[in-house]
Parts: structure tokens; C-alpha cells; sequence
């Protein structure tokens, strides 16, 4: 059985966190980039617990909880945006909400 | 010859009060039209106005006859403040009244106080009164300046003052744009002039450290200063003559010789008094009163001084022969002055500096009552100005009439009058010149003489005692002037009459007290053995001089009377046989049509194609627009990066990061 290290933990991080990049990029589902940049998040948060653990650092942990609560509020915040994009334009899908630009 | 500055300076603190009255009768009469307007009540204003003049002349007699108990080489100073102080270098405000500034002096405020006091008759009319007498105080205030400074940075001050108040007074009616545009023109001229004064101003400052004229007369006198003024030279002529020509080309400038004399007929366009005070009697002698007062660096010269003589005589003779042909009384007038200034500058270059002087003195009298009695004219006449129109005022114009005459007899220098005395003694110290050139400007100078009695002998029997040409509507008007005009008129009569004896010569028996009041600002002439003629004795052929000029001159004006009067058909009969000649002096030589081809039209071609539409609305303003273009299309090209799509922005993020990680990766 092969040894699982702190570049696996990385390595899993890192494909979480493309996979987010590439959802955010590509998605125009405002739900789904949403979404996609909570993968992200914890594609770092995942890192963070990784180094932590391999380190002996409990400073990545205190850092993941922090993150976490930040997440949380964000969730908020970002849901009520998206409720009140809804609410004003009937769609949540990205291409239809351009209207800042020059 | 001893240096100034060892002779004793009386520090006199009420000096000062001299220039600063008239500067306060400006601030008043100037600051009370800015309020009040036309509601600043004119008794008031001629109080203040002619008052200060007056008190000007007071306190001038007063120190005149301080420095008479004085010993000769002594003078009066006053320093108000220290003006400029950069290193070794300093110019004070001071005030210096030597026997030279006193004489100045005397002559401006007590001839500018009789052209006051007629102001108040000629202008009573006008409007803007009050506006009139307050720069006409400022004038007085610069022009004291001008010949009370104890150093040439002041002196330039005064001399810019003159050069402002003469555009402000030439352009008085400037709702006139002829007027406005002349003014314009006196304005623009000087400045030429004044870039020379400049120049050697900062020559004399480079060379000297010091402007103050008793330490460049100081410095002037050492020995080896002398061998470096004669020897070391500057863009190729020797620095005394450097110095001097850069100086005399403000004196060009401000006291209208050749090339630069174009702005004084034009300068007409002002009040008539205005004519009589600053373009007559004081302010376009300032640039005689400058070689006279530097007389010590120009004797340094020779050159210089051959110079000045040459364009003095010629401009004499010159601006005479414009004069024989002009139908406006006061461009006769003009010329005349243009070609009695030529005298003082031929006086001045034959070093004849006290000769000079006094005739600056003697013309201040009777061009003042010429300028005055023409006033009177034309105010009589309701502003009639053309002699063509005018004839038999005599009748009208009584006290006009003869004071005038007298003016006429001392322009021509009918003895004994004023002007006898000063242009003789001009002539004969052309002819003692050292300079070998002496006779030839002596037979110049003696020409331009009977030219003044040609056109002075034409206008006055043209304006008085020829038979009436008046408009029939305007000759019932005609009368003579009130008393503050005729006042004056009569006591400048006087002075013209009577002003001769200040420096009646040796050679009639007289004591030439004017020459030895100078003496010790100016040194004499050199007092050659004459021999001309086969006649040994000096006094003698100075003697026959005056007997042949005075002789020549009542000649021609009996002439010239005799055909105005009787056989004005023959002028008609010259002028055609002459036609050429008669038609370049008619035009004045085309002289304003050669600069304005020669010089304005480029001028304003340069300023217009090269200055304004290359260099301002091209570069200047094409780096400015351009700038602002690069900014704008800069702009325009990178707000397409802002679409509106959040993902396009995210995308930009992502690229970026991939390139910050490329870069570590790669290094």
C-alpha cells in the first residue's frame, strides 16, 4: 500500500482548486460560480490542514477555522446578491448581468 | 578734472518731498476718479493737481538756493531706502541734487507747473479730468525721478515712468483707436530704445559693480579704468564706445532722433499740453540729460561722441525739412522739437555738454509756448488743427498772437532772445570740435537753424497773420482763451525772451553764468585758438557768427513772410517745380511706410505664421491637444478590457497568476 505524504494532500488540493478556476471561468450559472469559488476555498483550506499536519504547526488550523468563518459570511453576502440579482433581472446567469461596463 | 565724490554731499531729508508731492497729487486726483468719477469736484482737483506742482517748484527753488551758498562742487542728496542689494552690489532710492539735477528740476516743475495750470483752462471740459491731472501729476512724480537719481537703476525707473504716463497721456482719448494705436506706437518704440539702455546699464554693472554715478564717475577716474574703457574691447568696438552707443540708444529712443523719432509726431494724438510737457519740454529731453549726466563716460569716446553729434546734426537737418511741408499745426510743431533735440545731441557730441543743456533749457521755454499758443489755437478754435484753415488770428487771438512771436523770434534766434543765445552757442562749439568734423556739422547745424525759420516763419504767418481761411460756421467762435491759459503763455513769453541772459556769452560781454553753474557737473569745452578766415582772434569769429546766423535768419523769415504773406501762389510754383523733393517731405520721406514694410509687416508676418500659428498654436498648444489625445485614445483602446462580464475579469486574474507562477517557476 502506498504511503500517502504531504504531496498527495497537494496535489489533491491543487486539482480541487483548477477544478474551481476552471468551474468560475467557465460556468455562467451565477449558483455555480458561486459554488465553484467555495471549492476553491477549501482546496486552501485543504492545504492549509495538510501543512499543519505534517508541519506540527497548529497555526494552519487556527487559520482554516478563520477561513471557514470568512466563508461563511461571504455565503451570505453572496447569496443575498444573487437573491437580489434574481429578483431584479429574473435570471441568475451571468452573461445577462452586464450592465457595469463603459 | 575732479572726481564728484569728493566733493561734499549735504544729506537734506525734505529732498525727497520734491518727487513725492506730485506722487501724492496722483494717488489723490487717481484713487478719487476710481471712486467718485466725474462727480470729484474740479476746483478740488486743480488744487491738488497744480498745488503739488507748485509746491514741487517751491521746494526746488528752495534747495536751489541751498546749493548757491554752497561751495561750487557741493550737492544735496537724500536716500530714502536701499532698493536692490545682491552681493557687492547695491542701488539705493536716493535722491542726489547736484547743480545739473537742480537745473532739471527747476525746468520741470516750474515749466510742468505752468502747463498744469494751463491744463486747467484746455481740459476744463473734458470728462475725464480728473484721470487727466493724476497721470499728468504721475508724469511730473517720473520724470523728477528721472533726474534727481543719484544712480542709473533709478534713473531707468524714472525713465520707464515718463515712457508709461507718455502712452497713457498719447492715448488720454482712447475711445479714438488712431489715438490708442499711437500711444501704442510710442510705447513699442521707446522699447527698442530701451533695450539698448538696458544693455548698458548691465555693461556698466558687469564692468563697474556699481550704478551709482558718483562712484562711476570715481571709477571712471582711474587711470587704469581709463586704459581699460579705451583698450579692451566688446563684440568688436572698445568699451567705453560699447557702453556709450548702448546708452545713447535709449536716448534715441526716448528723445526721438534718427531712426527712432517716428513716435513723436505721432504722438500728437494726446492733449495739446500733453504735447507741450512731455513731448516738448521735459520728458523726450531725458535722453540729453543722460549724456549730460554721464559726460564723464562719454568723454571716455571719441567715437561715441562723433556718433551722437552726427545723428544730432542730421536729424536736425532732417526732421527741419519734414517740417517745411506739414499743414497740421502741431506735426510742425512735432518736427520741430524732433530737430531741436538734434541740437542738443549735435551739442552733446561736440562735448559741448552745458551748451546742451541750455538749450534743453531755453527750448523747454519757448517749444512749451509754442505747443502752449497752438493749444490756444486750436482750443479757440474749436479744434482746429490744420493751417490751411486758420489766417489772421492775430485779430482773435491777441495774447496768443504775440507771445507766440516771441517763441518765433527765439526758435530762429533772433538776438537777444533765448534761442539765439543757446543754438549759437551750439553752432560755435560744433566748430571748435576736436574732432575734425567740426565745420561740416557746424554748416549742417547752421542749415537746420534757417530751416527752423522756414517752417516756424510759415506756420506762424499761416495761423496769424495771414488773411482769414476759417469755415464761416466756426470763425465767430473764434476767441481768446481763458486766464488760466494765457497766463502761462505770457510768462513762458518772458522766459523765452529774457531766458538768453542766464548764459549771455563772454564774446557780447555777457558772463555765461549758465556754463559756469555747470562746471562742476560738466566740464567745459576745450576753448580752441581758433584761426578761420584769416581771422585770428577766437572771439572774433564767434562774434561773426552771430552776426552772419542772425543776419541769414531774419533773411529768411522776412522771405518766407513776404511770400506767405503776399505770394502764396509761389509756394505752389515751388512745390511743383520741386516735385520729387516737395512730395518726400510732404510724406515724410515715406519713412513710417519703409518701417511698416520693412519692419511691421515681418513683425506681424513672424508673429502671426512663425509665433502664433507654428510655434504656439502648433507646438505649444500641439503638445498640450496631443497629450491630451494620447491620454484619450489610451483610454478609449483600454476600457474594451472593461466588458461588463465578471468572468472576463476573473479570467485576466487567472492569466495573471499563471505568469507570476511561470516567472518563479522559471527563474
Amino acid at each position: 500500500m502506498m504511503h500517502v505524504g504531504l504531496n498527495h494532500f497537494l496535489f489533491l488540493a491543487a486539482a480541487l482548486f483548477s477544478i474551481g478556476v476552471i468551474g468560475v471561468l467557465t460556468r455562467r450559472n451565477a449558483l455555480v460560480i458561486f459554488m465553484c469559488i467555495e471549492l476553491m476555498i477549501n482546496a486552501a483550506n485543504l492545504a492549509f490542514i495538510a501543512f499543519s499536519y505534517y508541519l506540527a504547526d497548529i497555526t494552519g488550523q487556527g487559520f482554516v477555522f478563520m477561513s471557514m468563518v470568512v466563508a461563511a459570511s461571504e455565503v451570505a453576502v453572496g447569496l443575498a446578491i444573487i437573491l437580489a440579482l434574481f429578483r431584479n433581472k429574473e435570471s441568475v446567469n451571468v452573461d445577462d448581468i452586464r450592465i457595469m461596463k463603459w | 578734472m575732479e572726481p564728484a565724490g569728493l566733493h561734499n554731499l549735504h544729506l537734506i531729508p525734505w529732498l525727497g518731498w520734491i518727487p513725492l508731492l506730485p506722487l501724492l497729487g496722483f494717488l489723490f486726483n487717481g484713487l478719487g476718479w476710481i471712486v467718485l468719477r466725474e462727480r470729484l469736484s474740479r476746483p478740488v482737483v486743480n488744487l491738488v493737481a497744480v498745488g503739488v506742482v507748485f509746491g514741487s517748484f517751491a521746494l526746488s527753488l528752495n534747495a536751489f538756493l541751498c546749493l548757491l551758498n554752497l561751495p561750487p562742487g557741493d550737492s544735496l542728496g537724500f536716500t530714502a531706502f536701499s532698493w536692490i542689494k545682491a552681493g557687492d552690489f547695491t542701488a539705493n532710492f536716493g535722491l542726489l541734487f547736484d547743480r545739473l539735477s537742480c537745473v532739471m528740476c527747476l525746468v520741470v516743475t516750474g515749466v510742468g507747473g505752468l502747463i498744469h495750470l494751463y491744463s486747467v483752462g484746455y481740459m476744463g471740459r473734458d470728462p475725464a479730468y480728473a484721470r487727466y491731472f493724476s497721470y499728468l501729476n504721475l508724469f511730473t512724480f517720473a520724470m523728477l525721478t528721472l533726474v534727481m537719481a543719484d544712480n542709473l537703476a533709478l534713473m531707468f525707473v524714472g525713465w520707464e515712468g515718463v515712457g508709461l504716463c507718455s502712452y497713457l497721456l498719447i492715448g488720454f482719448w482712447y475711445e479714438d483707436p488712431e489715438k490708442a494705436s499711437a500711444g501704442k506706437k510710442a510705447f513699442i518704440v521707446n522699447r527698442i530704445g530701451d533695450f539698448g539702455f538696458l544693455i548698458g546699464i548691465f555693461t556698466i554693472v558687469w564692468l563697474m559693480g556699481t550704478v551709482d554715478f558718483n562712484r562711476m564717475q570715481a571709477w571712471v577716474a582711474n587711470v587704469d579704468h581709463r586704459f581699460l574703457l579705451q583698450h579692451q574691447t566688446l563684440l568688436g568696438i572698445g568699451l567705453a564706445t560699447f557702453i556709450c552707443l548702448a546708452l545713447f540708444v535709449g536716448a534715441i529712443g526716448k528723445s526721438a532722433q534718427i531712426p527712432l523719432y517716428v513716435w513723436l509726431p505721432d504722438a500728437m494724438a494726446g492733449p495739446t499740453p500733453v504735447s507741450a510737457l512731455i513731448h516738448a519740454a521735459t520728458m523726450v529731453t531725458a535722453g540729453v540729460y543722460m549724456i549730460g549726466r554721464l559726460n564723464f563716460l562719454y568723454l571716455q569716446s571719441e567715437t561715441a561722441l562723433i556718433v551722437v553729434s552726427l545723428v544730432g546734426v542730421g536729424t536736425a537737418l532732417y526732421s527741419a525739412t519734414i517740417g517745411f511741408t506739414q499743414n497740421d499745426i502741431k506735426k510742425v510743431l512735432a518736427y520741430s522739437t524732433v530737430s531741436q533735440l538734434g541740437f542738443m545731441f549735435t551739442a552733446m557730441g561736440v562735448a559741448a555738454f552745458s551748451a546742451g543743456i541750455f538749450h534743453l533749457v531755453t527750448h523747454a521755454f519757448f517749444k512749451a509756448l509754442l505747443f502752449l499758443g497752438a493749444g490756444s489755437v486750436i482750443h479757440g478754435l474749436s479744434g482746429e488743427q490744420d493751417l490751411r484753415r486758420m489766417g489772421g488770428l492775430r485779430q482773435k487771438l491777441p495774447i496768443t498772437c504775440w507771445t507766440m512771436v516771441m517763441a518765433w523770434l527765439a526758435i530762429c534766434g533772433i538776438i537777444p532772445f533765448a534761442g539765439f543765445v543757446s543754438k549759437d552757442e551750439i553752432l560755435w562749439r560744433a566748430l571748435n570740435a576736436t574732432s575734425g568734423l567740426g565745420k561740416l556739422i557746424c554748416i549742417i547745424g547752421f542749415l537746420a537753424a534757417l530751416g527752423t525759420a522756414v517752417y516756424m516763419t510759415r506756420l506762424m504767418v499761416l495761423a496769424f497773420f495771414s488773411e482769414s481761411r476759417m469755415d464761416h460756421e466756426k470763425e465767430p467762435h473764434a476767441h481768446e482763451s481763458p486766464w488760466t491759459m494765457w497766463v502761462p503763455l505770457a510768462l513762458l513769453a518772458v522766459l523765452s525772451v529774457f531766458g538768453g541772459f542766464l548764459n549771455w556769452p563772454v564774446s557780447l560781454g555777457g558772463g555765461a553764468y549758465f556754463e559756469h553753474w555747470l562746471e562742476p557737473v560738466m566740464p567745459a569745452p576745450p576753448e580752441a585758438g581758433m584761426s578761420i578766415l584769416g581771422v585770428e582772434s577766437t572771439q572774433g569769429v564767434e562774434m561773426g557768427l552771430m552776426v552772419f546766423s542772425v543776419l541769414m535768419a531774419a533773411l529768411v523769415m522776412a522771405v518766407v513772410y513776404w511770400i506767405y504773406a503776399k505770394r502764396r501762389e509761389v509756394t505752389d510754383q515751388v512745390a511743383e517745380k520741386l516735385g520729387p523733393l516737395y512730395r518726400a517731405s510732404f510724406n515724410k520721406y515715406w519713412v513710417d511706410e519703409i518701417y511698416d514694410a520693412l519692419i511691421v509687416e515681418p513683425c506681424k508676418w513672424i508673429s502671426y505664421f512663425i509665433l502664433f500659428r507654428l510655434a504656439d498654436a502648433g507646438i505649444v498648444d500641439g503638445l498640450a491637444n496631443g497629450l491630451a489625445g494620447l491620454t484619450r485614445a489610451a483610454g478609449m483602446g483600454l476600457r474594451r478590457f472593461q466588458s461588463g462580464r465578471v468572468q472576463n475579469y476573473a479570467f485576466s486574474f487567472v492569466i495573471g497568476v499563471l505568469a507570476i507562477l511561470l516567472y518563479f517557476w522559471l527563474r
